[in-house]
């Protein structure tokens, strides 16, 4: 069986605040394998983008481990770690930040010129991956000359451009109507049969609906999850949420 | 559910006998309400009975009797789809009872019955998801499309509820935990206004 794409064990996440401490995450285990959407709900201040920003590499955890492909990221050195997060992982964060001085198409590309791929073959991925999401025609805009919705799906499309093996999602149908927000789902979901591993939070049970997996999240804790469970997944994760 | 109306509406498209009603009202619905021949063959007794529906010619060689609608039974038919489904839906709603009962009785986690609940109904909005995407996939199915639509706006709705109890219920037990800071006797306080609701019924 191959291990999964992410792999979070007993990761807690405090942050002190002078006397006090907040637990934003505590002794969480999540495994997310090649192939499969996973919906994290819950109330504000669960603890939702704290769990994305640390499976993403942005942000570490006080205790427990984080592996993305069977890398644990604690033990990679500042440069391959970026390396990590640059090539295999696709973020859509909950503030778009699409650098304001760039058009629709650059803010796509941007990430795999960094990479160092070829820059008209970098343009070319961007757009289509900005047609994926319905937003060709609006390549050569800036950010400030689209509207939020745009904006949101010109960042989806940058999160999915090139071989990303893990997409990461916070709130990304939040500036969107239905229909646009399920075209979206479409995609990521389409993204993940095609063999990604995808991490969506989202407030919309109807969006949700579309994973594989929904874990509900309540003070930093995993209280429940619905929908089947992967054979794999119940033989690696090590707290039985079953 | 009507199946008195559903069978209406089946033999507006043309005469037709009790197995073939099933089978039809079953690909409008999908398998949402499966209905047994029995049932058919009593709401048509019934129909026939009201003058809504007649028998039309003789059984066929298997013995099946078709019938067709009456003017009578369009005109029902009619009423039916011009007037608004009227829900006496709330002593039925099971739901809203539970949680009304899990916030007034004692001893209860009323954060576990919403979570509990939210999760059943999430599978069933994945699963309907999954059927959905199945059947947009087929441009022919537009009827069989919108009920899904319908089920999963209600499953939806369902949990946006869910979301509010627990908010409201999470607030409640804050201003709870804060008032015995004072020296008022908060908790008796707290009690007293389920029971005051009870005693106005
Ligand atoms: N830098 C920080 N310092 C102190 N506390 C923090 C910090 N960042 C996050 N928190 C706290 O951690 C908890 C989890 O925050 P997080 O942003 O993960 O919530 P969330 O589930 O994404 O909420 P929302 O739905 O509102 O986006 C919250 O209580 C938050 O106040
Ligand atoms: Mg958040």
């Amino acid at each position: 069986m191959s291990s999964p794409v992410l792999l979070l064990s007993g990761v807690t996440r405090e942050h002190r605040q002078g006397s006090s401490v907040v637990h934003a995450l505590c002794g969480i285990d999540l495994a997310v394998h090649a192939g499969e959407l996973v919906a994290v709900m819950g109330p504000s201040g669960s603890g939702k983008s704290t769990l994305l920003h640390i499976a993403g590499g942005l942000d570490t955890p006080t205790a427990g481990q984080v592996l993305v492909e069977d890398r644990d990221l604690a033990t990679l050195s500042a440069a391959a770690g970026a390396a990590v997060r640059r090539r295999s992982v696709g973020y859509v964060f909950q503030d778009l930040n699409l650098l304001p001085s760039l058009s629709a198409v650059e803010n796509v590309a941007l990430p795999r010129e960094l990479d160092g791929v070829r820059s008209r073959l970098a343009r070319r991925e961007a757009v289509k991956a900005l047609e994926e999401v319905g937003v060709a025609d609006l390549a050569h805009r800036f950010p400030d000359e689209m509207s939020g919705g745009q904006q949101q799906r010109v960042a989806i499309a940058r999160a999915l451009v090139g071989p990303r093996r893990l997409l990461l999602a916070d709130e990304p149908t939040g500036a969107l109507d239905s229909a646009t927000g399920e075209e979206v789902l479409r995609v990521l979901r389409g993204r993940c049969e095609a063999g990604a591993a995808g991490v969506l939070v989202t407030h919309e049970a109807r969006h949700a609906a579309w994973a594989d997996r929904v874990v509900f999240l309540r003070d930093g804790v995993v209280v429940d999850q619905s929908g089947p469970i992967a054979g794999a997944e119940s033989l690696l994760s090590t707290g039985g949420a079953a | 559910m009507s199946i008195r109306h559903g069978l209406l509406a089946l033999l507006e498209r043309g005469p037709s006998h009790g197995y073939q009603l099933r089978a039809e009202f079953d690909a409008a619905t999908g398998e949402t309400w499966p209905l047994n021949v029995g049932q058919v063959y009593t709401t048509l007794d019934r129909l026939a009975r009201d003058g809504l529906v007649a028998q039309d010619g003789d059984p066929d060689s298997d013995g099946r009797i078709a019938y067709r609608i009456t003017d009578e039974g369009r005109r029902e038919l009619t009423s039916w789809f011009t007037s608004p489904v009227t829900r006496h839906g709330a002593p039925r709603d099971e739901l809203a009872i539970k949680l009304a009962l899990a916030v007034s009785t004692p001893g209860v986690d009323v954060v576990s019955v919403v979570q509990t609940q939210r999760a059943a109904t999430m599978t069933s909005l994945q699963e309907l998801t999954r059927l959905k995407t199945r059947a947009d996939g087929d441009p022919g199915d537009l009827a069989w499309s919108l009920v899904l639509d319908h089920l999963l706006f209600r499953a939806e709705a369902e949990i946006r509820w869910l979301d509010h109890c627990e908010t409201r219920v999470a607030r409640a037990a804050a201003r709870r935990g804060e008032t015995p800071l004072t020296p008022a006797p908060a908790p008796a306080v707290a009690e007293a206004v389920p029971a005051g609701k009870r005693g106005r019924r």
